[in-house]
């Protein structure tokens, strides 16, 4: 049994964020985290991995430095790496960029027992689009919005979070599970982990590796594969200023209270 | 429907919008997706199409669905589609798309719908752009809406005033951007839209009784599921619902040397107020409030008409939630905290203090009205 | 030297940090007011492995190097004192001593146990009347006359881990007529018949750390726990402490360098005459010396733990690297008080804390009067 774990590195966007001129994100300026739900998603796998014994390889998509991130997962306890990295894969939407993460995954081959997990959605775009996608391109059923999962042999069972509840949902392996953060608490990595990490493989899949893949070609990669384009990216306008009331005691309540009652706001 | 082809422009018509439907009742995001699918209809001079998908007798909610805007509404009944279930929903959708080819597709950016259109998207090969804010077809509209709501030169840019791809605006970066997709090559154009974000058209009557029921032949047996829905739990507890609320009284960290006092007071100020009480993550985070209640980025966007900010410092990720509201209140003991930047009334004090004074004088301003 | 880190420590620094902002800082406040010893905290560090950092596998080790475990220590240091120390103690002077001295057998008996976090160790040199002369031990160990076990009768004081360890280096007096050469070292379990612990001091600093009196009453230790050659221990304590020495170094390294950080957030947002604290000069000096104190304070420690590492002698390295990080723990913590004013007095804020807890690196391991005796004789200044 082996699981897959597609994991992205994103800007961390908790901290502070720069915007140039132009209106794109000033990602050079930016911290680089590993995404929060790959975390967990990447926990999920591991948490399995304890109980069965199983294999869990990391994927990733992105530049060279993303290696970085590959080799914590490693620390982590994940047994081996692949970083897909290529100049023909740049610039890629959810659509190509699932294919891209399909190819990869189906060149080191799914088979019969082996689950795919991702987290529900990365912090930059929040699209919670690839992991489907990606399923959809590999023929798997998906099982989004995990928030409990349970191995049974081949039958995989989840709890999948809706807006008022859940839905327990089964499906036998292969499948494609996405995680959110409700699901478990990812861990640390070790000391062990850190000094086994640069001993583990970590593979680099260039575009001669995937070309002759039935996914990839032309049409279906990078940015002229994109079906979507970006239009126009903007900063929204700061709200004008408000008012600040003086004090804070009764009397500015009362006040307060007043202009709200005037304005027929309450 | 070997000769689909996703690149074919010309083929598509028609605005079509998916009708989520839980237990046989539309979800409320479904009418805001209508209203605003009318618009968009109007604006390409085409007709506006409810997609419902459900068990027998779903064909029931079409009238209702009409009476925001739809002018037909496509029902495919099953017992197989009586509950979500994303493969039967994604082959028996995608089946009729390739048949009845739409040119935009709007889903609700839902759990359900964020599972199922990017399924779709992927099985369709055509564009998906996630969880919009905000859309438009006419390009004047669109340049109207960036002067209202960017820092771009509109004016200084070229335009090309008969564009009719559907331009989908969403936030990105955990709301330090903006970003308009579009999708020029393929069809049908999708989009995901957050729901709470459009607003709902007024019902009439008259279109509700002239909605058109149209239902075409699809296929579906038990094999095309691979998935099994065991069960469906509605959770136990009342969920707040933030989203409809008119009021929002919301905490952030300030409570944190009186978790539950804090708490208590922004519940009795809602209380006066008539609405419900939302938190920052921090809240959630530390387990004070459970995740029903989280304003911002990763919990909901509300725009209700007063939103009160009781310690809350007003990183980011909260405002982009908050920050359409009509009326933005903040008590915060910081002068220099950021949710001062975009309310339109501050108190700058300790919300221990001020909260009760607040409930004393709205009470009173309400009595004297 | 070579002050290039490896990926391995980069990587290992980033996981110290998130662990200490995470699991660390949340508890400092509440382990120093109610002088709590963290033990969930332990645990958590057992996980990781960092209770074995630098030991070799074999014996339930991370693995890893001096240097790994140096910024461990600096980690947990800039937001909690004591959970630093507890790390220092159990590693340098318990774990060490028995992996350097110790026979294969007590390697294998004690060190699987110890690295991996099960048990914690500590360290008993001190007396009431053998401090910085820790030659002036009174602890007695003699031989029962069966030859099987050695009887120790005596007590030590001040000992960091002393109420949570269940692995004891103790150093007793197997030969007073030698001095020096007289005193013996040994592994004592604390369910050792005669063994027990006495009374709890309250400390200034380090509240959350255990600090007590062990007390030996015909306590029963096997002939096969004497750790090295009876008349050994007065050699293996003081090579202990070198290595103790890098420990403590980085503890006051790691005080200091979070004061800095503490000191810099504040002065940029606290606002006075209409002005942010950082944008007034003296703000910006009083900060310049402390980040560079504590960058001189960190190239000294790890130069130090480097040196260990390569096995060269680093013992006058691990002596000015404690003495100039205790000193310049104890000036930027106490710097950092008076740029928060009177709230760095309060202990809403945790500089205060930090200035408490920076005190006792001066002290503790060696003064800064012992590491200077070290220094000058290194330096052959008679």
């Amino acid at each position: 049994m082996k699981i897959f774990v597609s994991i992205k590195q994103v800007p961390d966007t908790s901290g502070k964020v720069a915007v140039n001129p132009d209106g794109t994100l000033n990602r050079a300026s930016m911290q680089t985290i590993t995404n929060p739900d790959d975390m967990n998603a990447l926990e999920a796998a591991l948490k399995l991995k304890d109980e069965t014994g199983c294999k869990v390889i990391v994927v990733t998509m992105g530049p060279p430095p993303a290696a970085g991130m590959l080799r914590e997962a490693l620390a982590m306890g994940a047994d081996e790496a692949v970083l897909v990295s290529a100049r023909e894969f740049g610039g890629s939407d959810t659509y190509a960029t699932s294919q891209v993460l399909a190819a990869a995954i189906d060149t080191i081959g799914v088979e019969d027992d082996d689950l795919v997990i991702c987290g529900r959605q990365a912090i930059d775009g929040d699209t919670a689009q690839v992991g489907p996608q990606i399923g959809e391109k590999l023929g798997l059923p998906q099982i989004t919005y995990a928030a409990d999962i349970k191995m049974d042999g081949k039958t995989v069972t989840v709890q999948r979070m809706l807006e008022d509840g859940y839905m327990t949902i089964k499906t036998q392996t292969p499948c494609l599970i996405t995680c959110i953060k409700e699901l478990n608490e990812p861990r640390y990595m070790s000391v062990g982990g850190v000094f086994e990490a640069y001993s583990k493989p970590l593979t680099t899949m260039g575009y001669d590796a995937l070309k002759d893949h039935a996914l990839i070609d032309a049409t279906t990669i990078g940015l002229k594969g994109s079906p979507t384009n970006i239009f126009k990216s903007f900063t929204p306008p700061q709200k004008g200023a408000g008012m600040m009331m003086e004090g804070a005691d009764k009397a500015t309540c009362e006040e307060l209270a007043g202009i709200l009652a005037k304005k027929h706001i309450i | 429907m070997s000769n689909f082809n996703s690149a074919d422009i010309a083929a598509f018509k028609d605005v079509w919008v998916f009708c989520e439907q839980r237990e046989g009742k539309l979800m409320p995001t479904d009418l805001e997706l209508i209203s605003k699918g009318r618009d968009l209809a109007n604006e390409l001079g085409v007709n506006l199409c409810g997609l419902l998908l459900g068990g027998e007798g779903i064909a029931e909610a079409a009238k209702e669905l009409g009476g925001y805007g739809a002018d037909k509404v496509i029902v495919c009944e099953s017992p197989l589609l009586s509950v979500y279930n994303t493969d039967a929903y994604t082959k028996v959708i995608c089946d009729v798309i390739e048949d009845l080819k739409p040119e935009a597709f709007l889903i609700g950016a839902t759990n359900i719908g964020r599972d199922l259109a990017p399924r779709c998207a992927a099985r369709l090969h055509t564009g998906l752009c996630a969880d919009c804010t905000h859309l438009d077809i006419d390009v004047a509209n669109y340049i109207q809406f960036l002067r209202e709501s960017s820092t771009l030169d509109v004016d200084g840019q070229k335009w090309d005033m008969e564009d009719r791809n559907l331009k989908m605006t969403r936030p990105a970066f955990g709301g330090h951007l903006m970003a308009t997709i579009i999708c020029p090559r393929f069809r049908p154009c999708m989009a995901t839209v957050r729901p709470g974000v459009m607003k709902k058209n007024a019902f009439d009557e008259a279109k509700a009784a002239a909605v058109e029921i149209v239902k075409p032949a699809f296929e579906l047996t038990e094999a095309d599921l691979k998935t099994e829905v065991v069960e469906v739990v509605k959770a136990a507890k009342k969920l707040v619902d933030l989203i409809g609320a008119d009021y929002i009284v919301s905490v952030g960290r300030g409570i944190s040397k009186d978790v539950e006092g804090g708490i208590k007071l922004a519940e009795e100020l809602a209380e006066v107020l008539g609405g419900v009480v939302g938190g920052s993550r921090a809240t959630i985070d530390s387990g004070w409030l459970s995740a029903d209640h989280q304003v911002g980025q990763t919990g909901k966007t509300v725009h209700p008409k007063v939103y009160i900010a009781l310690g809350i410092s007003g990183a980011i990720q909260h405002k982009a939630g908050m920050q359409d509201s009509e009326c933005i209140i903040a008590v915060n003991k910081n002068d220099t905290a950021p949710i001062f930047e975009i309310a339109d009334y501050g108190i700058c004090g300790d919300l221990f203090k001020v909260t009760p004074l607040l409930i004393e004088a709205i009470k009173a301003a309400k009595a004297a009205k | 030297m070579d002050f290039h880190l490896t990926n391995e420590q980069l990587m290992l620094r980033k996981m110290y940090r998130d662990f200490a902002e995470n699991e660390v800082r949340p508890l400092a406040e509440e382990i120093d007011e109610e002088e709590r010893f963290p033990m969930e905290t332990v645990e958590k560090m057992a996980k990781l492995g960092m209770m074995g950092i630098y030991f070799p596998k074999e014996y339930g080790g991370a693995g890893g190097d001096v240097l790994a475990y140096a910024m461990a220590v600096e980690e947990l240091a800039k937001v909690c004192g004591t959970t630093a120390v507890i790390l220092s103690a159990h590693t340098s002077l318990c774990c060490a001593p028995i992996f350097e001295n110790g026979t294969e057998e007590q390697k294998k008996k004690y060190l699987p146990d110890l690295l991996s976090g099960r048990k914690i160790g500590a360290f008993g040199l001190t007396e009431p009347n053998a401090g910085t002369d820790a030659s002036g031990q009174q602890t007695t160990a003699v031989l029962d006359e069966s030859g099987e076990n050695y009887i120790l009768n005596g007590s030590k004081c001040f000992i960091t881990n002393g109420t949570v360890a269940e692995t004891f280096v103790v150093f007793a007096m197997t030969d007073k007529s030698k001095g020096n050469k007289g005193i013996s070292a040994f592994i004592v379990e604390k369910s050792f018949p005669g063994f027990s612990v006495g009374k709890h001091e309250k400390k200034m600093g380090i509240r959350g750390s255990s600090t007590c009196d062990l007390i030996f009453e015909d306590c029963i230790v096997p002939k096969e726990n004497l750790l090295g050659k009876e008349g050994k221990g007065f050699a293996i304590a003081m090579k202990t402490l070198d290595g103790g020495r890098i420990g403590i170094a980085s503890q006051a390294l790691g005080l200091g360098e979070g004061a800095v950080n503490e000191a810099i957030k504040y002065t940029q947002e606290r606002v006075q005459f209409g002005k942010r604290l950082s944008q007034f000069q003296n703000t910006q000096f009083q900060l310049a010396d402390m980040h560079t104190r504590m960058q001189a304070a960190q190239y000294l420690v790890y130069a130090a733990a480097m040196k260990k590492q390569n096995h060269e002698d680093y013992s006058m390295d691990a002596s000015m690297a404690k003495l100039f990080a205790a000193e310049a723990a104890s000036d930027v913590t106490r710097r950092a008080v008076q740029l928060f004013g009177g709230y760095g007095y309060t202990r809403e804020y945790p500089v205060e804390r930090m200035m408490r807890d920076a005190k006792i690196t001066e002290i503790y391991e060696g003064t800064s009067e012992v590491q200077r005796m070290v220094i000058a004789s290194r330096l052959g200044v008679k």
